[in-house]
């Protein structure tokens, strides 16, 4: 492609003559949009697109498993129930915990990230944008391969952490484990890639000025749920791929009678479950920090220690693993020190809540929608909190181990503490995305339904566990007198269903009638909403300054911006790890199919290794060939500049 | 938001090397993860081998020759590598190109040794819980070589057409070159844990 020789470092200060006012954004807009049509969909890499698709593509799979929910609570209603048939109920359960887990909790936090990382650093697209997309349709192909083998009655039937020997060759024939362990390596490998794409992102692409002090709380989060996900997910692909070896090709890694053990499987597993929970949780906490400031109208308390508190957290979640297997006859002394450092943890988190507290004590509370997510949130994270205090000693947790009152106790820490966050992070950057309000009057039945239906619905699985219920059983006898109480548990998830529903009916009517937001609708102080809504392809026209940590707020009449970056090319800036200066004009690349391509190729690769090892080897020559074309160069100004 | 100008950055340079370069992150983030994986395939040998009555498991110790050939063709290996580093970074495009035909065979030859270093473990993947580690943490060095030679050869193709003669090339040259020191350490523990550990 031959450009006149005047437009091969074109820069933003050649356009600004005056005679055009918009012939910037126009020029901005050419090189970095995605044209219309289904290759070119297929084919982007903004990663507002991809973070929206992810994000829808997770919410389905919430509603999917809430179907899941309401079945498992509509055969628990009453005792001996026949509704599901035994083996149905194991697939059931399993899969939804696998898929609220591995195919939301985890996804969401992470498109969420994709989505909003770019635009509150201030950069004009996320690092590594193909591997983005790479990471989106492994995701999805992994995900619906999980839902299409249930269907086929091939559903994973071993619990969501599909313990051995259950889950080994001599208790599970056929190909419902393998199912589960494969799409296990399918969300952490789209895991990892996003996980280097916000790392590198929020170390080296900060607009200038935004140095460490200054990064939103919730990036903070976001950057140490990624370095966490590099250093948690190997464990589990490692522990999948040996159960899948042992199932497969006869290995004996869990076969005690060949020198392996069982016990492997589930330290293997839970050193990277447990972090888990904390990948969830992380980003939830940093969402609060971040909207918090906006509704009580001042900056948040306690900055520097809210980010030791996730660091801290981030790090001592690694030393956790063990109060998942205090049942299983460890030697005593472990078992006193992963109590005391289940018991730390409560440290970091108390931390940041009287940094919340003190937050609003001092701040002039409006008590919108997303501040009302938050207000739930800490009534049901505290109770979730303190029963994870309990569970954390080891004779309370010998008693309760296995019991609806552990069920009760994840479920508060997980919904109270990641889902009720997340809602409000909805409810808040909504109109961000999408240019439009979500209903404030509905939002208010929503959390109200969501906040009353989860406690009456969850508070009494204390009870019923404290009764001797254990979790996983598809049927009990009357003369148990557990009846009652599940009967008054299944009609209050019915309310917890409708919240939700209503949520499902409110982001439908807002996406299209709700009305017009403008740019900065709560007049929130982080660069998100120094942009339009939606955002352009490009998000900012001009690169932004940062003077602050909260840059709107202290920047009233007009934002600081650097100028001199390319307009014939996609041109971000690489900054200092520390201080954001300015180091480098870098080029953030095209639009391509061959990620689509070369996660076609690693899905076939990957169902068809469940079924022969070679597939392993045949399998590798078509990725070859698509990541050769992912990074073949081009000649494009991007690659050859 | 209405805009001022405070900066113009018209004068940074295009493409920036080492710290300032996303590849040059984005490779030290894919070491980390290997890294873990590798640390964690050592972490079950080594939890194997504790809880065994003895080790290693119904089978003579591994015959040392293949790997330590390989060991010693990967160390000799770092010496081309670091003058690729070195070519690249000084935009020789005559000897970047050379360099990479050279760290090309150089990544290959392991690759050959190694058809010899399976048998020598003399013990099956499936004989016991030992062997099953054994081929994998030989299974994972493996792939771990094979995915960076298939690296080299596309980038020495890359380096041979017009796209060449580029910065961002002879960056790619350089995050290469850094990967395959990779490469090479991880080899050592390894190498050491086979052979080593059961003449413990």
């Amino acid at each position: 492609m031959t450009r006149p020789p005047e437009d091969r470092d074109l820069r933003d200060t050649a356009l600004d003559t005056g005679q055009e006012p918009d012939a910037l954004e126009r020029r901005l807009a050419r090189i970095w949009r995605t044209p219309p049509g289904l290759v070119n969909a297929l084919s982007t890499v903004d990663h507002k697109i991809i973070g929206r698709r992810y994000i829808v593509t997770a919410f389905v799979f919430l509603a999917l498993g809430g179907v899941l929910a309401m079945l498992m609570r509509l055969q628990l209603a009453q005792p001996e129930s026949r509704f599901l048939s035994p083996d149905l109920y194991n697939q059931v359960f399993t899969i939804h915990g696998a898929n609220m887990m591995f195919l939301f909790a985890v996804p969401v936090m992470e498109a969420m990230a994709i989505y909003f990382v770019p635009l509150l650093v201030g950069t004009r697209n996320i690092a590594f944008p193909r591997l983005g997309a790479f990471s989106y349709w492994v995701y999805l192909f992994g995900g619906s391969m999980l839902w299409i083998a249930f269907i086929l009655q091939m559903g994973p039937d071993v619990g969501w952490f599909a313990y051995v020997p259950l889950a080994g060759p001599q208790y599970s024939s056929g190909k419902r484990a393998d199912i589960w362990a494969q799409m296990i390596t399918f969300t952490e490998i789209s895991a990892l890639a996003v996980a280097i794409e916000i790392v590198v992102t929020v170390l080296k692409q900060r607009a200038p000025g935004m140095s460490l002090d200054r990064i939103p709380l919730v990036v903070w989060a976001w950057l140490v749920m990624a370095f966490m996900i590099i250093m948690a997910m190997p464990a589990v692909v490692t522990a999948s791929s040996m159960l899948i070896l042992d199932r497969l090709v006869g290995t004996h890694f869990f076969n005690p009678a060949e020198g392996g053990d069982v016990l492997l499987w589930q330290h293997l597993f839970w050193f990277f479950g447990h972090p888990e929970v904390y990948i969830i949780f992380l980003p939830a906490v940093g969402m609060i920090s971040t909207m918090l400031p906006a509704f009580v109208r001042r900056p948040i308390f306690g900055y520097l220690p809210l980010v030791m508190a996730l660091l801290t957290m981030g790090l001592l979640s690694f030393g956790l693993w063990v109060h998942h297997m205090f049942t299983t006859g460890l030697p005593r002394l472990g078992e006193s020190f992963f109590t005391a450092s289940s018991m730390a943890i409560a440290v970091p988190a108390g931390v940041q809540i009287f940094c919340w507290l003190a937050t609003i004590w001092l701040g002039r509370p409006a008590f919108r929608v997303p501040f009302l997510f938050i207000l739930a949130f800490f009534f049901t994270f505290v109770l979730g909190g303190m029963t994870g205090v309990m569970v954390a000693s080891v004779p309370l947790d010998t008693q309760v181990h296995d019991t609806y009152f552990v069920v009760a106790h994840f479920h508060y820490v997980l919904v109270g503490g990641a889902v009720f966050p997340l809602l409000g992070a909805i409810y808040y950057w909504f109109p961000k995305i999408t240019g439009r309000m979500m209903s404030e009057r509905i939002g208010r039945w929503v959390a109200g339904l969501l906040f009353l239906g989860f406690n009456f619905t969850f508070f009494p699985m204390h009870i019923l566990g404290l009764q001797g219920m254990t979790r996983r059983i598809y049927a009990y006898p009357a003369e148990m007198g557990w009846g009652g109480m599940n009967l008054f548990v299944s009609l209050c998830s019915v309310a917890m269903a409708a919240g939700f529903l209503l949520f499902f009916i409110d982001i439908f009517r807002s996406a299209r009638h709700g009305e017009p937001a403008g740019d900065n609708p709560w007049e929130a102080s982080t660069l998100e909403w120094a942009t339009s809504s939606p955002p352009p392809p490009y998000n900012f026209v001009r690169i932004p300054v940062v003077t602050s940590a909260s840059p709107l707020w202290d920047e009233k009449g007009s934002l600081p911006v650097v100028s001199g970056l390319a307009v014939n090319r996609r041109e971000l800036l690489i900054t200092g790890m520390g201080n954001a200066t300015p180091e480098v004009r870098e080029t953030s690349p095209q639009n391509s199919i061959w990620p689509f391509f070369a996660a076609i190729a690693t899905s076939v690769m990957l169902v068809a290794s469940i079924f022969t090892p070679w597939a392993v080897v045949w399998g590798a020559i078509p990725l070859t060939i698509t990541l050769i074309g992912w990074f073949w160069p081009r000649g494009t100004p991007e690659d050859d500049s | 938001m209405k805009h001022r100008i405070v900066a113009d950055l018209s004068g940074l340079p295009l493409h920036g090397a080492g710290s300032s370069s996303q590849t040059w992150w984005g490779t030290l983030a894919f070491m980390l993860i290997e890294g873990i994986g590798f640390v964690l395939a050592l972490a079950v040998y080594l939890y194997l081998a504790s809880i065994a009555p003895q080790w290693p498991l119904g089978a003579p110790p591994p015959d040392p020759w293949p790997g330590t050939i390989i060991a010693a063709l990967l160390l000799l290996s770092a010496i081309p590598n670091w003058l690729v580093g070195r070519w690249a970074e000084a935009q020789d495009l005559r000897k970047v190109r050379i360099g990479l035909v050279i760290m090309s065979v150089a990544g290959i030859l392991p690759l050959i040794v190694r058809i010899w270093e399976f048998p020598a473990l003399n013990v099956s993947w499936d004989s016991n819980a030992y062997g099953s580690i054994l081929w994998i943490l030989l299974g994972l060095h493996t792939a771990h070589i094979l995915t960076d030679v298939m690296d080299t050869l596309v980038l020495t193709a890359v380096m041979f057409t017009r796209h060449g003669d580029n910065k961002r090339r002879y960056g790619d040259a350089q995050d290469n070159a850094l990967y395959w020191y990779f490469v090479v350490l991880t080899w050592l523990p390894i190498y050491l844990c086979i052979y080593g550990v059961p003449r413990l």
